[in-house]
Formats: C-alpha cells, structure tokens, sequence
C-alpha cells in the first residue's frame, strides 16, 4: 500500500488543486458574508447586518417560497412517475428506444428543453406559473429518479418477487410488500437527486416561470445583474449551511436504513 | 383467483405493463417528445414578427446557420467548450484516480466533498468568481501586492472558461470515479507482475478500460458549457457571446423562433454525434476487457 | 419498432395541429367600458417592475389607499418581461412597467388595452411634453413614469480631461482604455456611434448601421464590459473610468461622479406604465396608475432614486437644495425633448439585432 501510495505522490497536486479551486469561491462567499463593507472588496469589519437583510428581503422569501413548491411537487411527482418506469423498464419490456427516451431528459440540454416547453406552452396558450415549472423540473426529475430505481433494481433478487406470486399474492401486493420495501433507498435517493436538482435550477425556470411568481434562482439572477449586495453572499452561505445539514443527516439515514435491513 | 392460466398471465403483464409505462411515458410524450417535435417542425417556417412562427414554409433558417456571423459564433463556443473539458479532464482524471484509491471512509467524504459546492446556487458560485477575479478583486490584490498587477482576469474568455469549469467539474470528477473504481484491480496487478512500470500499466490497462468514463465525463463538461448563456454574460461582461446566448436571444429579444430552434437543433445534433461515440468507446472497452 | 411508431406519429400530428393553430390569435375581447365605480376590494393587481424602482412599501400604501392588495414582481430586463407578456396564454400581470418603444411594440401586437383618461385624473399633474412623446402621442396606451436621456457617466478624478463628444467614448484616450463600459441593450449599443455620426437613433439606413458597426467594432479590444445593470459599482470601485449610461443610473450622489450629455446630442427616453389587455383588474389598474400619479408617490422616485419625472406637481414640489446638489435632475422637460425619442422600427428592429450580434460576437 504504501510504496503504490508514495508512486501516486505526483497525483497529489492536481487533486488538492482541485479541492482548492472548488473551495475558494466559496470560501470568499462566506467570509465577505461577515464584512460589514458594501463592496466586496474590502473588508470592514465583522457584522451579521447582512443576514438581517436578508431576513427582511421579500423577493427573496417570495423565491423561496415558490421554489420549495415547485421542488416538493415536482419531487412527488417524479418520484412516482419515475419509480413506476423504472420497474416497467426492467420488467415489462426489452425496448432500447423507451429506455433511452426514459434518459433523454437527463441529458437534453437544460436551454433545449426549456425553449422546448416554452413553445409548447405558447402553443397550447397555457398560462404560466408554477404548475408550468412544476411540469418542467418533473421532465428531468423522473429521468433520474427512474435511473438511479433501475440501478437498484437491477442489483434486487428476484427470487423474492417470485417467491410472493408462487404464494398466490397479486402482482400489486408483491409490488407494495416485496419490491418497492427493496426499492426503498433507491427510491429515497432518486427522490432527493430530484429535489436538489429543481431547486437550484434556473435556465428552464427561467423561460418557463410567471413574471409574478419567480423561483429564487431568477431572483438571485436578477439581483446578480443589477450588482450584487452582500445579501447574496448570506444566502449562499446558509444555503451551503443547510446543504451540509442535509448531507449528514442524508448520510445517518442511510446508515439507518443499512442497518435495519 | 382459481388457475394462473396463460391468458390471465398474459392479462397481468399487459396490465403491469400499461400500469408502470403509462403515465411515465404519457407525460414524457407531452412534456417532453410534442415539445421537441414542436421545435423540429419550426426550423422550416418563417419567423413571426413578434415570436412563433408564420406557417410559410422556408429553408432559410437553415442557410443562415452558414452565415460567417453565426458560424464563427459557433466556432467560438465549441473552442472555449473544448478548453473547458481538457481543462476538467486533466484536473479530474488524477483527482477522480487518488479519490478511488482512498480508504473507503475518506472517499465517501472525498466524493460529497466534490458535490457539496453544487448545493449552493448556480449563480452565486458564479458571481464569486467576479469577485475573486475583479480588477479590484482579491486576486488582482495580491499580485498587486507583489508588484505584478493589476492584470486583466475578469471579462476575458479565460474568466469563462474559469466559470464554467468551475460549474461542471464534478460532471467530469463523478462518471471518472465510477469507471476507475469499476476497474478490476487484479488487470493493473497482473501488468505490474509482468514488469509493466506503473506509467505503462496506465496507459495500457488503466486508460483504455476507463475511456468510456471519460467520454461520459467528457458529454457532461462539454455540452453544457456550449448551452450556457449566464456565465459568457457575467464573466465574459459580454463581450463573448456563446451558442447559449444565441440561443437565448432568438427567443428572447430577436423573437426569431424559427432560427433559435435551429440552432437548438444544432446543439442536438453535436449532443447526438457525443453519445454515439461515447457508446462506441464503451463498445470498445468491453471487448478489450 | 413497430411500437415506437405510433408514439413518433401521434406526437408529430400533434405537434403539427398545435403549430396550425398557434398561428391565429384570438384575443379576448376586452369590455368596452369600465365600471368607474367597481368595488375596488374585490380586485387586486400584480405589477412587474424593475429592481428597486419604486417604493418598498407600494403594495401596503395601495392597499390603505385605494383598498386592493398589489404583487410585485421583478424583471430585470425590457426583454425578459416582453418575451413573457407575448408568450400567449394570460401572463397573469396587470400592470407592466416597460420603455416606451417596447409599450409601443406591445400596443401594435394588440395586447395593450387603450387607456381610459377619466379613470387617471391625475394626467393632469404631468407636463404637457409628456404626452408628446413619439412612440405614444397623447398618452393612448402608456404613462410615462420616469424619463431622461442617455450620456456619459465618468469618474472626474480618474479622467484626465472631462469628456464632452461621444467621440470620447469610442475613441478613447490610451489611459481610458480597459477602464470603459458601453450598454448592451441592442438600440443603446448603436446609440452613441449613431450620434457622432450625425444619425438618427431610428435609422433603418443600412449604410449608417455599417459606418456604426464599424466604430463600435473598433472600441470593442478598449472596452471592460458591455453593461447595462451595474456600471454604477463599477464606477464607485474604480473597475470603470467612464460609462455610456441613462442619467437616473449614474450615481452622481458620489463625489466624484459626473454625468454630461455629449454635445452632439442622444435620446429622450421614458418608462411607461401599461395596462395588459388580458388584465382581469382593469379598475383597478388605472386606480394604480392615477395613484402613482400622485405627487407623493411619484415625487418619491425623484427623490430616492433620482430619476427625472415627467410629473410637473411633483416635480415643482421638490425640496431646491436637491436639485441643486443634482443638476441633471433639474433639467426642464423642454430641453429634454430636444433629445430624439426611442421609437419601436417593426421589422427593421432585426437590423439593430444584427448589428448588436456582429458586435458582441466580434473577437
């Protein structure tokens, strides 16, 4: 272990070079949170004035707000929609072209999609809002979902599904009992890939969202080009917070579901 | 419930069928396949004077595709997109390689240590960059500082190709980690046993099993980085506009539909040619294997 | 590959029905007279706006005022909310604030609903310039909120002589260079190059918009940035020396911050206030829109973010000692019509969008 250790020394630098380039920004975002000078470029002393503002910023909360919306309801939406192809795909039919329409989503440029719907939308005259988002994230969201379902599914024992039909339960009771229990953190992971997702995304929100009801990457983006204050800086630096959160408390609850099994 | 004959088996997969296909497929054809095809059938029509389309059919939108402006506006993009992906490549390959070497706890922290940047907001992660690379900015300070600046970071095309990287590096750091990981370490042994030297056991072994993780990482940098618009806008102060750009502002200000979902086409066409050859790699490193 | 078939053909059929009837558009029809006396507390509205463009506390001064809740949103851009408002289906905004050549394009694609000037009595607190204005004479579909014109905003301290030409602009001098931003909003982009050129700021002459490509192509290598948002920072930081920039944007409340109209003239832009056709709450948009006129609220917008109002009660009632300290606000509406007045160019806008592309794709 060692001597093959010591020969990868040289891989070192771009790795911690990479570390750092990844962290940097972000280390910026987080000390200029705390300076109590407008600009950011220089400091003036330690404050949380910022967070206060941001506290008060109502575009913000309201961004939020319909963020969380859109996120949840499309994360409900996909999570079934997914869940439901992944296992049609694994068990009901060979065909390489609905596979591959199942994953097209995930890897269809975000700006394609987006004009996509908004002509869509301007065809069919629907008007926009959150419900238009809403459909939009639920687009790509499945396509995960429904991966990473099929990435479990394809490591399951089948022996179990079997098992329960040979014992004279319908197909639907198998489903519920037996396989989607399996599933199960499959599932939850795909569920949270497409909640992460639909919250920081922002090119299709931003073609396909209300004027009157943005997401908040649209308000950020707005803020952002009108020269930022240091209230940005806050938010990233509690969304980073939440975030982490978010990861432990992911990572115990896998953890959890690990040992229960 | 008597007999599980043929036809009642034949009833249930139909059902199961239908039941798990359905309303996944249902959504994705009108969500999804109706907006595409939409898209595909406006690249032959003229444009409206305020958006969509006027139904006179024309190859115009097509033959504009080859007017220099666009072209070299093109050109531009898939060059600064290029950069971008060696640039991610040449970073992410050794990063993902020591990632799969870590003990199993340290990867795990490795891995979401890469991630956990991506659970900030898109532009606030760009916007960081305006404040490390301004002429005022940390950056420009310190070298200031050492006598060597102020230098011209910001609005440069190195500043966008900076952002993007920045935004899609664990794109590539991930699909490499999984390929290397997956590698079966006793063919790396063998070529050491036979004498291989570790630089010879990675080109000949390590490399050519994990090219299909490069491809996929390599599809992830590029073709977004083609499509964005936001980061030529804030790091590039516009002064380099990108194909997500033009995009962008044929449905945006031109109202040129018909133009803009040629150019959407465009992308997915270069889109199309990456994922064959990224199947034809993993065809490839299949058989060698 | 017989089952992919029919989902291939019922999309394309139903791709190709949704595109044959995208085409005609069938536009609610409006009623033709409103009801001066609806129950205003039965409606309520949602404005778009820019950025901190009107009062924080707008919708809880509507709603004690005139007793119907307000919804304000935010675009960033005239194009990002125009491509939402023509976006078809009902863009759920009622009132919108946009510049005066986009009212004008709005109005021709018949989504404007004509004002009723007995329901905004308070027209009569604007100056009589203000319904002069070319892309909307007489007021008949837009209100102007705020109006000025377009020049260069400079650090007196990091310019070696104050500048006084566009000329200053695109040809600068060697310690400009890197240190100026140019707007990028495609007819203020042409603007200062058309000017020197002794053109019109409406011009459709292609020969012109070439000579203008030309003189913008050639300050493109001595430019920090194209924008149009936030070279105010820029200016207060020092990033920027001088900026081509809309009077109301540069921050002459800062020491050293100037503004100068360049002596061979600019525009006469405005902001206007529109009622969408699709609007639900007409009554009480013009309710809005005569309360905005008002010389309290409006006389806010003069003194908080110091642009010029067309409102001549407010205007008047404004404290000497501003004016004083902010010359350009003072500017009297006559001289300012002197400026030529931004104008919607129908088909030939997609000239400026050509030249704007030759511009920013040029490396």
């Amino acid at each position: 272990m060692r001597d093959r250790s010591a020969r990868l020394g040289w891989l070192r630098l771009p790795f911690w070079l990479t570390y750092l380039f990844l962290y940097a920004p972000i280390a910026v975002l987080v000390i200029m949170s705390f300076n109590r000078a407008k600009t950011p470029y220089t400091w003036g002393g330690f404050s949380l004035d910022w967070y206060g503002r941001l506290a008060e910023n109502d575009s913000i909360r309201g961004g939020l707000v319909n963020t969380l919306i859109v996120a949840f309801g499309a994360t409900v939406l996909s999570t079934v929609l997914g869940t439901l192809l992944a296992v049609g795909l694994a068990r009901y039919t060979r065909s390489r072209l609905l596979d591959a329409l199942s994953t097209l989503p995930a890897i269809l440029p975000d700006l394609v999609l987006a004009i996509g719907l908004l002509v869509f939308y301007t065809a069919v005259k629907m008007t926009l809002g959150l419900h238009s988002v809403l459909i939009a994230h639920t687009v790509f969201g499945m396509a995960f979902v429904s991966a990473v379902v099929r990435a479990r599914l394809s490591h399951m024992d089948t022996s179990l599904e079997e098992a329960s039909r040979d014992l004279g339960a319908t197909p639907i009771t198998t489903f519920f009992t037996v396989t989607l229990p399996t599933l199960a953190p499959g599932v939850l992971a795909g569920a949270l890939l497409a909640f992460t997702l639909s919250l920081d995304e922002f090119v299709i929100a931003f073609f396909t969202a209300a004027p009157s009801e943005p997401t908040l990457p649209i308000v950020i983006y707005s803020m952002v080009r009108f020269g930022v204050t240091p209230e940005i800086n806050a938010l990233a630096t509690l969304l980073l917070a939440v975030s982490f959160t978010v990861v432990i408390v992911a990572q115990r609850m896998t953890r959890l579901t690990e040992a229960l099994k | 419930m008597t007999g599980t004959g043929p036809p009642v088996a034949a009833v249930r997969k139909a059902a199961g069928r239908l039941v798990t296909l359905g309303p996944g497929f249902g959504f994705l054809t009108v969500f999804l396949l109706v907006p595409l095809a939409l898209v595909l059938s406006y690249t032959v029509f003229r444009r409206g004077r305020f958006g969509g389309v006027v139904h006179e059919p024309t190859g115009e939108n097509f033959t504009r595709l080859a007017d220099p402006l666009y072209l070299d506006v093109v050109f531009g993009s898939v060059k600064l997109a290029v950069i971008t992906t060696l640039l991610a490549l040449l970073l992410g390959y050794p990063t993902a390689y020591m990632i799969a070497k870590l003990p199993a706890k340290w990867k795990v922290i490795a891995l979401v240590a890469v991630v956990l940047p991506f659970w900030t907001n898109f532009l606030i992660r760009t916007y960081a960059w305006i404040v490390l690379l301004n002429s005022e900015g940390m950056l420009n300070s310190g070298l200031k500082a050492l006598g060597l600046g102020p230098v011209e970071l910001l609005y440069t095309d190195g500043a966008i190709v900076a952002g993007l990287l920045y935004a899609y590096l664990p794109l590539m750091i991930l699909p490499l980690y999984s390929a290397i990981e997956r590698l079966d370490p006793s063919l790396r042994e063998a070529s050491a046993n036979l004498g291989a030297r570790p630089a010879r056991t990675f080109w000949s072994v390590t490399l050519p099993l994990s090219l299909p993780g490069v491809l996929t990482g390599c599809v992830f940098v590029f073709v977004p980085s083609l499509g964005n618009f936001v980061i030529p806008e804030l790091l590039g102060g516009g002064r380099r506009i990108m194909v997500g750009n033009l995009i962008r502002d044929q449905f945006l200000k031109a109202r040129d539909w018909p133009f803009g979902s040629v150019l959407a086409l465009a992308v997915i066409a270069v889109l199309v040619l990456l994922l064959f050859a990224q199947a034809w790699a993993a065809r490839r490193a299949g058989r060698d294997a | 590959m017989t089952r992919r078939a029919p989902v291939a053909v019922a999309s394309a059929c139903l791709a190709f029905t949704l595109t044959a009837c995208g085409g005609a558009s069938t536009t609610d029809s409006a009623p033709a007279t409103l009801d001066a006396n609806a129950d205003l507390s039965k409606q309520s509205l949602t404005i778009s706006i820019w950025d901190g463009y009107s009062p924080k506390d707008l919708p809880e001064r509507v709603k004690a005022k005139l007793g119907f809740d307000t919804k304000v949103a935010i675009h960033d851009t005239n194009e990002t909310i125009m491509a939402k408002l023509t976006a078809g289906g009902d863009s759920g905004i009622d009132v919108a604030f946009v510049s005066g050549q986009y009212a004008q394009a709005l109005n021709a694609q018949g989504l404007l609903e004509p004002l009723h000037a007995d329901l905004i009595p308070n027209l009569k607190n604007l100056f009589p310039e203000a319904a002069q204005l070319a892309y909307d004479k007489g007021n008949t579909f837009s209100v102007p909120y705020t109006w000025g014109t377009t020049g260069l905003c400079y650090r007196s301290d990091l310019v070696k002589t104050p500048p006084t030409s566009w000329s200053d602009l695109l040809n600068p001098p060697a310690e400009l260079k890197k240190k100026i931003t140019m707007m990028t909003t495609e007819r203020w982009l042409a603007l200062p190059a058309l000017k020197l050129l002794g053109a019109s700021v409406n011009t459709t002459d292609q020969a012109v918009l070439d000579k203008a490509k030309q003189m913008l192509l050639k300050v493109k290598p001595d430019l920090l940035a194209y924008d149009d948002t936030t070279f105010g920072d820029r200016l207060k930081s020092g990033e920027a020396a001088m900026a081509e920039a809309w009077d109301g944007w540069c921050p002459t409340a800062e020491k050293n911050i100037k503004f100068v109209v360049p002596s061979e003239g600019s525009d006469l832009w405005a902001d206007t206030m529109v009622i969408l056709k699709s609007s639900r709450n007409k009554e009480a948009a013009h309710a809005f829109i005569n309360y905005i006129l008002d010389p309290e609220i409006h006389g806010w917008v003069a003194q908080n973010i110091l642009y010029k109002i067309p409102n001549k009660v407010a205007m008047d009632a404004l404290d000497p000692k501003l004016l004083e300290s902010y010359p350009a606000l003072a500017q009297p509406p006559a001289e300012l019509l002197k400026g030529e007045s931004l104008i919607d160019l129908g088909e030939a806008s997609t000239m400026y969008t050509r030249l704007s592309t030759e511009v920013s794709a040029a490396q």
